[in-house]
């Protein structure tokens, strides 16, 4: 079981009560599909990813930015159990997505760097290393399942 | 490799962001041995491994040099580096791995500092320039 500071609590609480999940979302998925250009390769019936504006603008990857938000607020509801919470949706992304999960690594990299500019100096070292905790422990409670 | 297009990106982003890289190298190290600890083994020679300190700011300036430097060199990393790669394959043996986990600490102080011109398009640029600094760095490893 993963241990957690009152720190790295509150600190994941305080960052997703202050993002606005459907700013965020949108962001960090655009920002993916910009940054590592082969995970479009999982959105072929998305449309138009033909460039950065195409991609900012295309309305399913921004709805599917904020699916992907609020299924991590489960995470966040549920910090001590991440595993279990996460075992169907594991089992989709291997299963039914296809997923492979180095992808997952790749879009918390770009949640990163969307929250700290969204955050700016109050995104300190502490705050990132809380925060990348919490992402990685999503990240690797996504991959448990595939077999 | 780096197209037209990045390298320019580069150029455009580094002119708004260069008179900064002083903060920017302070704050990246600072953030580094923060989030990842591992990291502050390679600093046991100094008497303090903390955030912000004189050992750091100094260190994180002279990092930000070599960035500096990497820029002018953008069409040819690896001659443009290779004395850089000398020293920390001989001298510094900084397992590369750690050059990615800077990179990544750079490219969030620059989105704290800069959020509206690191767009997804100057990160993609950023970024693959950056890991050809780390590649052009470890060129002469073995």
């Amino acid at each position: 079981m993963v241990e957690w500071t009152d720190f790295e609590r509150n600190t994941i609480q305080d960052i997703f009560s202050r993002i606005e999940y459907d700013v965020v979302g949108p962001a960090a998925l655009a920002r993916c599909l910009v940054v590592y250009p082969w995970t479009q390769r999982y959105f072929g019936g998305f449309g138009n990813l033909y460039n950065a504006a195409a991609i900012k603008g295309n309305p399913m990857v921004s709805k599917h930015g904020t699916t992907i938000l609020n299924g991590l607020e489960r995470a966040v509801k549920n910090m001590d159990d991440i595993t279990n919470t996460y075992a169907e949706l594991s089992v989709l992304h291997s299963e039914k997505l296809h997923v492979d999960p180095d992808n997952f690594k790749l879009l918390a990299d770009c949640l990163t760097i969307v929250v700290a500019a969204q955050l700016g100096n109050e995104f300190t070292g502490e705050v990132q290393a809380a925060f990348q905790k919490f992402l990685a422990v999503v990240v690797s409670a996504l991959g448990r399942q595939y077999r | 490799s780096l197209s037209e297009k990045n390298k320019a990106a580069v150029k455009a982003l580094w002119s708004k962001i260069g008179k900064s890289s002083d903060a920017i190298g302070n704050d990246a190290l600072s953030r580094m041995i923060v989030v990842y600890p591992q990291t502050k083994t390679y600093f046991s020679h100094w008497p303090e491994v903390t955030p912000g300190s004189p050992h750091i700011k100094a260190h994180g300036k002279k990092v930000m040099g070599g960035i500096a430097l990497a820029v002018t060199k953008i069409d040819d990393l690896k001659t443009g580096l290779s004395e850089l790669s000398e020293q920390h394959a001989y001298k510094l043996r900084v397992d590369p791995a750690n050059f990615k986990t800077l990179n990544h600490c750079i490219l969030v102080v620059i989105s704290t500092m800069f959020p509206k011109e690191f767009t997804p398009e100057a990160h993609v640029s950023l970024d693959k320039f950056l890991s050809g600094v780390a590649l052009a760095l470890a060129d002469r490893y073995r």
